[in-house]
């Protein structure tokens, strides 16, 4: 059914559809509001047997949701920002110990100089956890993904984050489809661990591994990752028959065939970056445009495939690794490696800067831009503060 | 030593003295010879299995107990065990308490544990949300009074003057300084939780009694056993349990108990001994015995032990009045 929903309440209202049985959180903008949305649901009864426990800390949030999951129940905690890098240990952890777990992500910018505003620094930073990572456009896809996320992180014993960024969804109001319960049970079976703490059949979870075998556990964990790839289409398959729509998979492909340039993106801006698009091609020009949803596993052969016949792919992404540049951007290089399509990295809305549709234009017609374009940056601030950093870090001679 | 005999004298007979005992934490881990922690992790975990019929399951923080019990493909425990991180126990348990919880279960009771670092220092912010929420979790806190699994480094539980890695004495510097440390159970006791206390190796009957008690309140329960260990403290390995109940009896490590934020009761010591008896055969205080030491440094450890008597009302003359 219709509802008139910010994000937040769509996602906790999805969450609830998904019957965890705990759910912890610690407070941190812009996420608070979905866990303020499913505390309310528990308390007011619409979620049976569940636990909702406030906890003191997101590393406390995380742990709870992996005791939990290790003793044979469906857990969901949420976070955003500083919160993501507090329980940094723990996010390692839970995958490390294979606990198919929900995340929700409410893409924030990490500090200092502290920020709440939306990009993926968060996101970016936990790349290589051993999470899978699904990134969802609209409030509707976030809904949807929260309900296959719980599937996939199920079949493959693997959790799942889903990137949701912050305020632009979190906070925006749309008319988002809420499946019924009786939907969602059929799509999402009840939880059965594969392995959890039981008196009846007593397992120790966790050991100390050695150099024997503790490099098999890293690849391995790996090649089920790469394996999930095809889950993932699974599942939104299976969702697409289901509720009729088609949310989730690997990435989203928009007029793509036979376009000279593809612009790659992650996230909610992939909305703006289309309306562009249909401008520039209703004046004869050739974009495409891809939306990546599942962000880890890098869905490398499809993205090469659906990428090759393109001259170029324009990665316009909020965030970029300092002393490098653009992450997703370096991540596609490498793919295309060896293909002659020139790749253009475009680094925007960092910490909450608007990225506007006339901003994306200019970008995109500039054939000659340079490879590493920051957009929106403000060119007076950083000439004003540039000149006596630089002159500072000059001063006298390096001993 | 006569006084605290291992085995069935005056009733109830132990539970490591029972053929048929759990043997929650099986031979062939890689404790140390002598290794206190696994020692009273044994006894701890047996009496909460006897006590429970088995249903019992077991959070284990990082340090020595979690790394010399399950270095895989091998695993020493018996029952279900479940290692997270060094910092976060406490959470993890509230986590299985809630599961089980969600599912009804609530014959089944749900142990952390974890040495002192983890109690005391890294896992204090969780241990007190757990306190905090009196989540339905005993706690149990080996206190071998050092990091023992990194090497022996100074923690929030490590006594005054003690020399650890981290707090090496030399000419001007006598071990861990005198004004630092912090009183973990009367910080437990300060949440209000149902039951705290402390416990000893040296006192086994006394240890399974508490843990056996604690085991089936509901609510958040806090106990800390002194757990000596050879490696760390420079004794030798056979050791261990004297070195323990000499802590007890020069009332450096009092045996109590408080409910609710109240002391309850205490373990009196018949014969009170001088700290030195306890002191002297350690390395880690051995220093403190040297030529040019002033008598005064072992006079701080005294008035602890003697704050303590008085505290904990450890005195059995001051019970007889
Ligand atoms: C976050 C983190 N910091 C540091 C360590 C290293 N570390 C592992 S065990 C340990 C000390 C454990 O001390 P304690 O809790 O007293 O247990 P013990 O080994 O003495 O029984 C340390 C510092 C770690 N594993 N994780
Ligand atoms: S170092 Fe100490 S605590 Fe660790 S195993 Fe050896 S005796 Fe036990
Ligand atoms: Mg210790």
């Amino acid at each position: 059914m219709f509802h008139q929903l910010e994000g937040s309440q769509a996602i906790a209202r999805a969450v609830a559809l998904c019957r965890p049985g705990v759910i912890c959180a610690y407070p941190i903008t812009p996420q608070t509001h979905i866990v303020e949305g499913v505390g309310e649901l528990v308390r007011d009864g619409h979620l049976e047997h569940c636990e909702f426990i406030n906890v003191e800390s997101e590393m406390a949030a995380l742990s709870v949701a992996i005791g939990s999951q290790a003793a044979g129940v469906r857990s969901y905690t949420a976070t955003s920002s500083q919160g993501l890098l507090h329980m940094i240990e723990a996010v390692y952890n839970a995958s490390g110990l294979e606990l198919p777990l929900v995340m929700t992500l409410g893409n924030r910018a990490i500090g200092a100089p502290i920020n709440i505003w939306n990009d993926h620094s968060d996101a970016m930073s936990v790349r290589d956890t051993g999470w899978i990572m699904l990134f969802a456009e609209t409030n509707q896809e976030a809904v949807d993904l929260h309900l296959q996320a719980f599937l996939i992180a199920e079949k493959v014993s693997c959790p799942v984050m889903v990137c949701v960024d912050g305020f632009i969804l979190t906070h925006a109001y749309e008319r988002v489809d809420i499946p019924s319960q009786e939907e969602v049970d059929e799509f999402l079976p009840p939880y059965t661990p594969r392995v959890s703490l039981d008196v009846d059949d007593p397992v120790a979870i966790g050991a100390m591994v050695s150099p024997d075998y503790f490099f098999e556990v890293r690849y391995l964990a790996h090649r089920r990752q790469m394996d999930s790839l095809e889950i993932i289409c699974c599942v939104a398959e299976s969702f697409w028959k289901k509720f009729g729509r088609d949310s989730g998979g690997l990435f989203h492909e928009y007029h793509t065939d036979g376009a000279e340039t593809i612009v790659v993106t992650l996230g909610s801006v992939a909305g703006t970056i289309k309306d562009v698009v249909d401008e520039l091609n209703a004046s004869g020009e050739k974009f495409g445009v891809i939306a990546l949803t599942s962000y880890r596993p890098f869905p490398a052969d499809s993205l090469k495939n659906s990428l090759k016949n393109a001259a170029r792919a324009i990665v316009v992404e909020k965030a970029f690794a300092i002393g490098i540049g653009g992450i997703l951007f370096q991540e596609i290089e490498l793919l295309m490696k060896n293909i002659n399509v020139k790749i253009v990295s475009v680094v925007a809305g960092i910490g909450g800067r608007s990225i506007t549709k006339s901003m994306l234009r200019e970008c995109f017609l500039n054939k000659n831009s340079g490879e590493n374009v920051f957009l929106g940056l403000n060119e007076d601030i950083v000439a004003k503060e540039y000149v006596p950093m630089k002159s500072h870090s000059c001063e006298g001679n390096v001993p | 030593m006569s006084n605290f005999p291992l085995g069935n004298i005056g009733g109830t007979p132990t539970v490591q003295s029972d053929f048929a005992r759990p043997n929650s934490l099986t031979g062939g881990h890689r404790g140390c010879q002598g290794c206190g922690e696994a020692l009273g992790a044994r006894c701890a975990i047996d009496a909460a299995h006897q006590t429970t019929g088995g249903k019992i399951l077991v959070v284990n923080a990082t340090g020595c107990l979690e790394v010399f019990s399950c270095c895989f493909p091998e695993n020493s425990w018996s029952v279900p065990w479940l290692h997270s991180l060094f910092g976060n126990a406490p959470a993890v348990a509230t986590g299985v308490a809630a599961a089980l919880r969600s599912r009804g279960q609530d014959s089944i009771r749900v142990i952390a544990q974890g040495g002192d670092g983890a109690t005391y220092d890294i896992g204090m912010g969780c241990l007190s949300g757990m306190f905090d929420r009196n989540d339905d979790v005993l706690y149990i806190c080996y206190d071998n009074q050092a990091y023992m699994n990194t090497g022996v480094q100074r923690s929030g539980a490590t006594p005054p003057l003690a020399r650890t890695a981290t707090t090496l004495p030399n000419k001007s510097y006598l071990g861990s300084d005198p004004q630092t440390g912090k009183n973990l159970p009367e910080i437990a006791m300060a949440h209000g939780i149902p039951y705290v206390a402390t416990a000893s190796i040296g006192n086994i009957r006394d240890l399974e009694q508490k843990v056996s008690r604690a085991i089936n309140i509901r609510g958040s329960r806090y106990i800390q056993i002194h757990v000596p260990c050879p490696l760390g403290w420079g004794y030798p390995t056979a050791e261990t349990i004297r070195i323990a109940r000499l802590a007890v009896q020069c009332g450096l490590y009092p045996l109590f108990e408080g409910e609710y934020g109240k002391l309850v009761g205490s373990t009196p010591v018949e014969e009170p001994i001088p700290v030195e008896s306890y002191l002297r055969p350690q390395r880690r205080f051995a220093h403190l015995f040297g030529k040019n030491v002033s008598a005064n440094a072992v006079g701080v450890l005294q008035n602890i032990a003697n704050g303590n008597m008085e505290k904990y009302r450890l005195n059995w003359e001051i019970l007889d009045a």
